[in-house]
């Protein structure tokens, strides 16, 4: 199944779509790759890989600690491809690759492409490759049947969200608050407003990212939006203890946010949507 | 592929939330290009509050001591004696008024040498605007006379932690603070670096240091010169002097890297290979897995792993050379300079002295050649740290 065709049943199905973000290599390969396979057994939907970069100008303190340190112990754009094979033969959420675009340029789009879609990764989203600069990525990842996932934020004007959606695919990425990852939490209004505004101009799940750090604020999210997007959060919690309690850490919390956002669900009536199920 | 491209160089790589305001800012710019009045008064403010035009100096002695019995004369562009000490108030200036246009109240910049800090602060001073600077660690203790005049034209300063706590690092931070407030906040970008349009205006705003040039070298030598020499960090200073040139096929130009010493060096043009950082795709110092490497330099301002777009492609086009040479030879020709025109350099433009002193040596320049240099700021800033490494 493809990302976007795994996003639409989920919504079809009624189901609050929870993604957790996770740094690769971070703390340690081993516990990396165990917080993901948690993340999976906690109900994720889809696990988003964060690709370590040197200098991610839009993450906050939080993932730019987990990016120095996975890199320090030496992980490598090509490392975590690897890893990704490794893990999409074992567990059942698609993964999806969160990078920023030196990384892949420096592979080649193609190589990367090709490699990402061998080791069973299904989508790619790059944090610094706005609509202006997307073609040739998008185009060059869809092409190996990767989905490209956009990203808008609160600043995007109305016609930006217009364009940017009727392009998109799989989900769009809804960056909550004005700013980097991990700083700041949403306004339950503003999260309401913002995806008000863009549910006009697309059919598109949507799922809201960059500060949802509780189960109530997953849920309150989850009111308006078709998913959440947790990442820091987790990163943090997995640096507060050792790196072996960090997968059952993040696994409990995980729980909690499932069970918050299946309640939102519960409530809500599936959508029925007729041309859909075509 | 986006606007604002130098050849294949450029572009627009930043988060979506910026972009509504890098289209805002191209916008207000195209805007105030058509309007007399933005015109006229960044003239007003050129003349009367930063002294130019800047002078022409021809430095006999240094001719003589750098180019023996080939009779060449040297020329200085006086940069330094601008108004808070280097080139980099012409930007800022422009940049204030454009943010002023777009109704921003706060500004916020990076800075290395401290040199674009200290010209920011004082712009946002001029313009009553709440200022934030962010400043690597290091840089804060070498630059530190900057750093207290920051403070007292009333700038918040924000020490940077993270990787080598330079000015690639300084840079980062200010991003993030610019995503962060991005509604209230202009971003004034010290360099031709950075997504579009930014080096685009930079180097605009810049040029205002060649054109000067060309007429006052055609006043005194009536004729071009026969080479211009600058030193590159993001290229700023490089692209004013040499763009209203770039037309005149006999001028020769050389941009100058910093070469560092055995602890590393930031000539990305002359050893890095094409890649993105903080916006834009140019030559870049990375690995083989596409990360970023540490610079270094002696002089903070040139202490930078990439370079503004525009120089990747004169590079490519070979319109300009590029050289560099090492924190030593540099920190010779401060002191030559120092010594025999009494004029104390900026360190990152003692590496466009140290070139001259070499392409004067050597069967690149002929004799009776006339070669202006930008000497893009004083060393004021650097005397302490100078002498710590000439009298530890
Ligand atoms: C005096 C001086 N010259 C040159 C530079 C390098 O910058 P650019 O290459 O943009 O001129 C700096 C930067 O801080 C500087 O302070």
């Amino acid at each position: 199944m493809t990302l976007d065709e795994h996003t639409k049943a989920l919504r079809d199905s009624g189901r609050k779509a929870l993604v957790a973000f996770l740094t690769a290599g971070y703390p340690d390969e081993r516990t990396f790759v165990e917080m993901v396979k948690a993340a999976s057994r906690a109900g994720c939907d889809v696990i988003e890989i964060g690709i370590p970069f040197s200098d991610p100008i839009a993450d906050g303190p939080i993932i730019q600690e987990s990016s120095t340190k996975a890199l320090e112990q030496g992980i490598t754009l090509k490392r975590c491809i690897e890893l990704a094979k490794e893990l999409s033969s074992e567990i059942t959420p698609p993964l999806v690759f969160m990078s920023y675009i030196n990384p892949i340029l420096r592979m080649g789009i193609d190589r990367f492409a090709k490699d990402a879609d061998s080791a069973g990764v299904r989508g790619v989203i790059v944090a610094d490759v706005p609509l202006e600069e997307s073609e040739e990525v998008r185009s060059v990842v869809s092409e190996f049947g990767l989905t490209y996932i956009d990203l808008l934020a609160p600043t995007s004007s109305d016609d930006r969200i217009d364009t940017i959606a009727s392009g998109a695919n799989g989900f769009i990425y809804l960056v909550s608050v004005t700013g980097v990852t991990g700083a700041n939490s949403p306004e339950a209004s503003d999260v309401t407003r913002f995806v008000e505004r863009v549910r006009e101009k697309t059919e598109l799940p949507l799922y809201v990212g960059f500060g949802i750090a509780s189960a109530s604020q997953a849920r309150s999210a989850c009111e308006s939006a078709d998913g959440v997007i947790i990442g820091s959060a987790l990163i943090k919690m997995a640096r507060s203890v050792e790196a072996s309690e960090a997968p059952e850490k993040i696994e409990t919390f995980l729980r909690q946010v499932r069970g918050a956002i299946d309640e939102v669900a519960d409530s809500a009536t599936p959508v029925e949507n007729p041309e859909r199920t075509e | 592929m986006s606007d604002g491209r130098f050849g294949v160089f450029g572009g627009q790589f930043v988060p979506e939330t910026l972009m509504p305001c890098l289209i805002q800012l191209s916008e207000t710019y195209e805007d105030a290009r058509e309007d007399p009045a933005f015109a006229e008064e960044l003239h007003e403010l050129f003349r009367h509050y930063s002294g130019r035009p800047t002078p022409l100096y021809h430095a006999e002695r240094l001719s003589r001591a750098y180019g023996g019995s080939k009779n060449c004369r040297i020329y200085l562009k006086r940069e330094d004696l601008n108004h808070t000490g280097a080139h980099k108030i012409n930007n800022c200036l422009g940049q204030a008024l454009l943010a002023r246009r777009m109704n921003k109240t706060r500004i916020v910049a990076e800075t290395g040498a401290g040199q674009h800090g200290v010209a920011t602060a004082t712009v946002a001073a001029l313009f009553d605007m709440s200022c934030t600077i962010y400043m690597g660690e290091l840089d804060i203790e070498r630059q530190h006379p900057n750093v207290l005049r920051m403070k007292l034209l009333g700038a918040e300063i924000v020490p940077v932690s993270s990787g080598s706590r330079t000015l690639k690092d300084a840079t980062n931070e200010t991003i993030r603070d610019w995503v962060t407030n991005v509604r209230t906040t202009h971003y004034i970008i010290g360099s031709t670096v950075g997504p579009h349009p930014y080096p685009t205006i930079v180097r605009n705003l810049q040029s205002i240091i060649g054109d000067e040039a060309r007429r006052q070298i055609v006043q005194v030598e009536e004729r071009l010169p026969d080479a211009l020499i600058a030193c590159v960090g993001g290229g700023s200073n490089s692209i004013g002097l040499f763009y209203p040139f770039l037309e005149d096929e006999d001028v020769r130009m050389y941009g100058v890297e910093a070469g560092g010493s055995e602890q590393g060096h930031s000539a990305a043009l002359g050893e890095g290979t094409p890649g993105v950082l903080h916006g834009s795709l140019s030559y870049l110092l990375q690995t083989e897995d596409g990360q970023v490497k540490s610079a270094h330099s002696i002089a903070a301002g040139l202490d930078y792993p990439g370079v503004g777009p525009e120089h990747s492609q004169l590079k490519d086009s070979g319109r300009v050379a590029y050289y560099s040479v090492t924190d030593k030879e540099a920190l010779s020709a401060f002191q030559d300079l120092s010594r025999l025109e009494g004029i104390i350099p900026a360190l990152e433009s003692s590496h466009a002295l140290a070139f001259a002193k070499q392409y004067l040596s050597d069967s690149r320049s002929k004799p009776g050649e006339v070669i202006l240099i930008n000497l893009s700021g004083r060393g004021d800033k650097d005397v302490e740290s100078v002498e710590k490494v000439l009298n530890p």
